[in-house]
């Protein structure tokens, strides 16, 4: 097992918003995670992340055997967690390729790997780009500096892609981009399925989970897990919607 | 206070006033009477106080009280003098000790004449000035023994760039520094200066009060830096005048990382149908430092664009002002002036006063302000962490983007990568690579 969720309960400015969530991960799976706008899908990444901003009220992560939430966010990250943002902000004056390489050499050097020089870097790079058709102008640039959302949300791929996580949530990284672009960007992170490397997809739309094919599917609303099931699932929910299995709940609960 | 309790208290700049009467310096070009009025101004006003409001947020009270003399001529040491330039051979080099030009004149490149107190014509020595100097350039005016011109002959591209070293060699009294720089550059002449305020001391007390004219005729170009880094106990009130003709561009960037209370004052008149002029600065402050910043921008003719970015970053418990001005007159249809003006800070005990002032009276105009102060901003913070790169670094990266959005505007690389050292060094920053 990679990652085990229990109980999980987070709130932001007094307000709750994961209210006993329940996940487990294990290696090489594929999770999908769906659920209505304001369900807690983003906190839930966050919170796997070490954003600052939410409180963490109870239950436990354990990831690869550590209490997760004992460790600062750039210890996750260099533990193999690594979460493509929903919104990734721009960072104006920090140059992305070197921005990326300070990165890499940190998971290298806390992994006890040598760092890779400049030219090594620019090899691996060189390779991951082409991997994710970007463009060369836009490694140069600053750190999403002037990037359309689409190329945005490619950029996290491909940091993804060098950087290697062991665990990556991608959180609507589906949303902004075109066919095209998504089609590469589901290429990118199926480069990286391997029986070591467990991803969770938060994603609203079937669309992607055509190309980044799940093994389970996760239903949250309101702050909980409240439904699992295969990919399958997933078609279900894009046709009729998130009012039945709210209308299921209800009822059991009534 | 009295006048005779300001009078007891100048005393010591009014003794060396009676003495400097008696030098040559004095009366050289016929500026006597000028010295004299100024001196007058200065004894009747004394310095500012924080009821003046262009001084509001800046107590130079440890300057009144302390016992100034003029400072006399002195020797800087060469090895002290080489490690201050930030530009070496390649650059045409005046050395300034205390005020006065030191050692022989460098070898000029054709299109450059220089005169000094020796051989100053009579508009050299109280050049026109636009309105808005202060006490300060009073004492200036008063109290310059030497001074620095540069003329640049009409058509003339210097390609080596013009570095001048300002010098304090400190006495057993605090210091009344004058240094005076008129740089007057000629019809589609182009020409890059930069100068360096220091100390060859770390603990000598000094006010250095330099004042600067910069003319340019019309097309001319000109690109100023002024790198100020003079010690902790030190002061530096500075202010610069700069009138610029038509289609000429103007860029000036100030840096400071040095003195107890620092000041510069920077006028521009754009005197010229579509001359552009940058103001950009940056200025670190650490321990009880206060860096104050005053510009303002005269648009007085149609279709000039203007640009101003200053960033501050402070630490510990020091204090910054920054008062932009702006102003529009009504003939100067189509101006396009942009200011903003940003500032980072590092300590909770930090602090900084701003303020935008436009002043717009013609009605054709873009003129935008912004002005962001606030902590290193938490979300980059987390983008970057999320990576894996650890806090401290994190922060350094994210600093060194901040600081050198107005650094990469200095052109000539050694100069930049000084300033960025002295930058570094200022806030224990370890150097990035990136650059
Ligand atoms: N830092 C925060 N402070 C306060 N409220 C927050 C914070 N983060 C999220 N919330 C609130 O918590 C709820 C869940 O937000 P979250 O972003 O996790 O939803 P989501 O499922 O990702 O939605 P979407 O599908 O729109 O992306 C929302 O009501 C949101 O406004
Ligand atoms: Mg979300």
């Amino acid at each position: 097992m990679l990652l085990e969720i229990k109980d999980l309960r987070v709130k932001a400015e007094d307000k709750e918003i994961l209210k006993g969530l329940d996940l487990t991960v294990n290696a090489g799976e594929v999770h999908a995670v769906m659920g209505p706008n304001g369900s807690g899908k983003s906190t839930l990444a966050r919170v796997l992340a070490g954003s600052p901003g939410y409180e963490v009220t109870g239950g436990s992560i354990t990831y690869d055997g550590k209490d997760l939430l004992e460790l600062d966010p750039e210890v996750r990250a260099c533990e193999g967690v690594f979460m493509a943002f929903q919104y990734p902000i721009e960072i104006a004056g920090i140059n992305n390729t070197y921005f990326l390489r300070t990165a890499l050499n940190s998971v290298r050097k806390h992994r006890g790997e040598p760092e890779l020089d400049a030219v090594e870097f620019m090899q691996l790079v060189r390779e991951k780009a082409a991997l994710l058709e970007m463009d060369q102008a836009m490694l140069n640039r600053s750190v999403n500096e002037g990037f359309s959302g689409g190329e945005k949300k490619r950029n996290e791929i491909f940091q993804m892609a060098v950087l290697e996580p062991k665990l990556a949530i991608l959180d609507e990284t589906d949303s902004g981009l075109d066919i095209d672009a998504l089609k590469i960007v589901a290429n990118g992170v199926n480069s990286l399925r391997s029986p070591e490397r467990s991803i969770i997809v938060v994603t609203h739309y079937q669309r992607l989970l055509n190309y980044i094919v799940p093994d389970f599917v996760h239903v949250l609303s309101g702050g909980r897990i409240v439904r699992s099931g295969g990919r399958e699932l997933a078609l279900e929910l894009e046709e009729k919607g998130y009012g039945w299995i709210e209308a299921e709940m209800a009822g059991a609960r009534g | 206070m009295s006048t005779t309790q300001v009078a007891e208290r100048h005393a010591s700049l009014a003794a060396g006033f009676e003495e400097l009467k008696g030098r040559p310096a004095f009366s050289a070009g016929g500026a006597s009477e000028g010295r004299i009025a100024a001196f007058e101004r200065f004894s009747r006003q004394g310095f500012p106080t924080t009821r003046d409001e262009e001084w509001r947020f800046t107590n130079v009270a440890p300057i009144a009280e302390l016992r100034l003399s003029p400072a006399p001529e002195a020797k800087a040491d060469s090895t002290l003098v080489a490690g201050l330039l930030p530009l070496g051979q390649d650059a045409v080099t005046f050395v300034l000790v205390n005020g006065r030009l030191s050692g022989p004149l460098p070898r000029l490149p054709r299109g450059v004449a220089v005169r000094t107190i020796a051989n100053a014509e009579a508009g050299d020595l109280l050049p026109a000035r636009p309105e808005g100097g202060t006490a300060f350039t009073d004492l200036n005016t008063a109290f310059f023994e030497d001074l620095l011109v540069i003329d640049i002959a009409p058509k003339a591209v210097i390609e080596r760039p013009i570095q001048i070293l300002h010098v304090t060699v400190p006495g057993a009294d605090p210091l009344l520094v004058a240094p005076r720089i008129v740089v007057r550059a000629g019809e589609a002449s182009q020409a890059m200066l930069v100068e360096t305020y220091a100390d060859a001391a770390g603990d000598g007390v000094a006010l250095v009060a330099p004042a600067v004219d910069v003319e340019l005729a019309p097309a001319a170009f000109v690109d100023h830096v002024k790198l100020q880094r003079q010690n902790n106990r030190s002061f530096h009130i500075a202010t610069m005048f700069v009138r610029t003709g038509r289609s000429s561009t103007f860029t000036s960037h100030a840096v400071t990382v040095g003195g107890r209370i620092a000041r510069n004052d920077i006028v521009a008149v754009l005197d010229g149908e579509g001359t552009e002029v940058t103001l950009n600065g940056l200025y670190v402050g650490a321990g009880d430092m206060l860096v104050d910043t005053h510009t303002t921008i005269n648009h007085v003719q149609p279709h000039c664009p203007s640009h101003e970015v200053y960033k501050g970053i402070l630490t510990g418990r020091s204090r910054a002002v920054f008062n932009g001005k702006i102003f529009v007159h009504p003939e100067a249809q189509k101006t396009d002036a942009k200011q903003t003006n940003k500032a980072l800070l590092l300590s909770d005990e930090a602090q900084i006063n701003t303020k935008p002032q436009l002043e717009i009276f013609a009605d054709d105009v873009k003129c935008t302000h912004g002005a962001a102060i606030g902590q290193l901003d938490t979300d980059a913070l987390f983008y970057l962490k999320a990576r894996g790169i650890p806090e401290r670094h994190a922060r350094n990266m994210l600093i060194h983007a901040f600081a050198s959005d107005v650094l990469n505007g200095i052109r000539l690389d050694p100069v930049r990568r000084t300033t960025m050292a002295l930058v570094e060094g200022m806030l224990e920053l370890e150097a990035l690579e990136q650059e």
